[in-house]
């Protein structure tokens, strides 16, 4: 039998007026992360974070929100900066797109990260939008969330007086959900440099060049001198409500000899660890099949970048 | 809360009064008279109201006007010198690379930093640079060539523009 499918988005772009701002709110520009967090504590939750201004400002034109107080963060240099540290690199969480794409240290070192900017949006958008906002906004397809999964990436947080930090798995609680409170900034991106020789590759599927992801995958992999892979990570955007770890596919192929077959055989599983839905960029049945695919090949470049062919 | 913002405007400093929630395309198109900057979408997907801030393309339909308080902002009106064209608007003109025009400011504001950035630029980076940046009339195709050509022309120096 065929089911027909109908798609309503919730807000109909072509019925919103876009030319404007339509909600007067008041405006903040703190210096420090210090000043930051104490005025977000002050104003309590109906404030909102300004970044890049890419995700909340569409939000606000489209009246999907309506903040009473924003606060624009890039004003906090503190926060912009891509940083070597010798066990791992740091990024601050204003640090615009553009800036990481450029940077040749995480193109060498994590090229699956590199490879996810690259595929954002247009020049103008990687000028102005924020990784710490690609991750704040808690989109399922944000795309440098599974590069920064596969590399096991950890989050600084600060709240009022104290500070902690989360691996990036425990961040996304749902779709436009972080475990952020209110009062709580994600000031820096940690990644631990992989032992080499690891490879990592980057892959999404989109309508267009500049569209949001049907889906996206980022591996890494390492290989002994044997061929046999000794460390894999395999996660996705866009398949669930959070980005996921696909662990069948991980658990399939760790300690096994790497080849072209087993790949192809153990892509298959990655339909156990997603759960996509059908919307307006795709349906359920096509991401569940594409997963499969961009997996298989996801991780045959990146197995040739650990060869280095 | 209106905020009294100072930044320079296509060379010149200029002051103006805005609300927060004013954004920098209707600032300058309403208040300076700029209307080569276009508004046609309004959320990130078009390009066409493309501006540099600090050199770097950036859309205006999604900047608030107090943001660029004290900083660089150039509109294609800013790229004439003395009368004369910018080598690109020239090449735009040469190549038949404008059809209704709409798009076209924002193509080139995008490509004037393309070619700071990268002066031999492949047919496959030019495209790749403009993909933000939407055209429903012309195909790309004189874009693309007119993009070259200024390149071209830029790298022989046959102008004072940068």
């Amino acid at each position: 039998m065929v089911k027909t499918v109908v798609i309503k988005p919730k807000v109909d772009i072509n019925k919103v007026n876009t030319h404007i701002l339509p909600v007067d709110f008041e405006y903040y520009e703190p210096r420090t992360l210090r000043e930051l967090v104490e005025l977000l504590d002050k104003l309590g939750p109906s404030a909102k974070i300004l970044a890049g201004g890419t995700d909340l400002l569409v939000q606000i034109k489209q009246r999907a929100v309506e903040p009473k107080y924003v606060v624009n963060i890039k004003k906090v240099r503190e926060l912009d900066f891509i940083e070597d540290r010798g066990d791992y690199l740091a990024i601050g969480a204003v640090t615009r797109l553009r800036a990481i794409e450029k940077n040749s240290l995480i193109a060498e070192k994590f090229t699956a990260l590199h490879e996810a900017v690259r595929a954002m949006a247009g020049v103008q958008i990687r000028n102005m939008a924020t990784i710490g906002g690609n991750l704040c906004n808690a989109s399922p397809a944000a795309d440098t969330a599974p590069p920064l999964m596969v590399f096991d990436a950890e989050l600084k947080i600060v709240g009022p007086g104290y500070e902690k930090v989360i691996p990036i798995t425990q961040f996304f609680k749902g779709p436009k959900k972080t475990v952020l409170k209110y009062n709580e900034v994600l000031a820096e991106i940690r990644i631990p440099y992989p032992k080499p020789p690891t490879g990592s590759a980057f892959i999404k599927i989109a309508r267009t060049a500049m569209d949001l992801a049907k889906v996206n995958v980022a591996v890494a992999l390492r290989v002994d001198e044997d061929d046999y892979i000794r460390w894999i990570r395999v996660t996705l955007g866009s398949v669930a409500p959070t980005p996921v770890r696909a662990r069948s596919v991980e658990e399939e192929l760790i300690d096994k000899r790497f080849s072209e077959e087993i790949v192809r055989k153990a892509s298959r599983l990655v339909v156990n660890d997603i759960s996509p839905i059908t919307d307006i960029r795709s349906t359920a049945e096509y991401r569940r099949e594409v997963s499969k695919v961009i997996v298989r090949d996801a991780l045959l470049i990146a197995y040739k970048r650990v060869r280095g062919v | 809360m209106e905020r009294r913002i100072r930044f320079r405007l296509n060379g010149e400093w200029v002051e103006v009064t805005v609300k927060p929630n004013e954004l920098l395309l209707n600032v300058l198109r309403e208040k300076f008279g700029l209307t080569g900057p276009k508004y046609a979408c309004g959320i990130g997907e078009c390009g066409a109201c493309t501006v540099l801030v600090d050199g770097e393309p950036v859309l205006a339909c999604l900047t608030l006007a107090v943001d660029v308080d004290g900083r660089d902002v150039v509109t294609i009106e800013g790229l004439a010198r003395d009368g004369e064209l910018h080598p690109l608007q020239k090449a735009f003109l040469e190549h038949g690379a404008i059809q209704c025009g709409y798009c076209i400011p924002g193509f080139i504001m995008v490509a004037k930093r393309l070619l700071e950035e990268n002066p031999y630029p492949s047919e496959e980076e030019i495209r790749e640079y403009i993909r933000g940046n939407i055209c429903r009339c012309t195909g790309y195709v004189n874009i693309v060539k007119a993009i070259k050509a200024a390149a071209e022309s830029l790298r022989a120096g046959s102008s004072s523009h940068t």
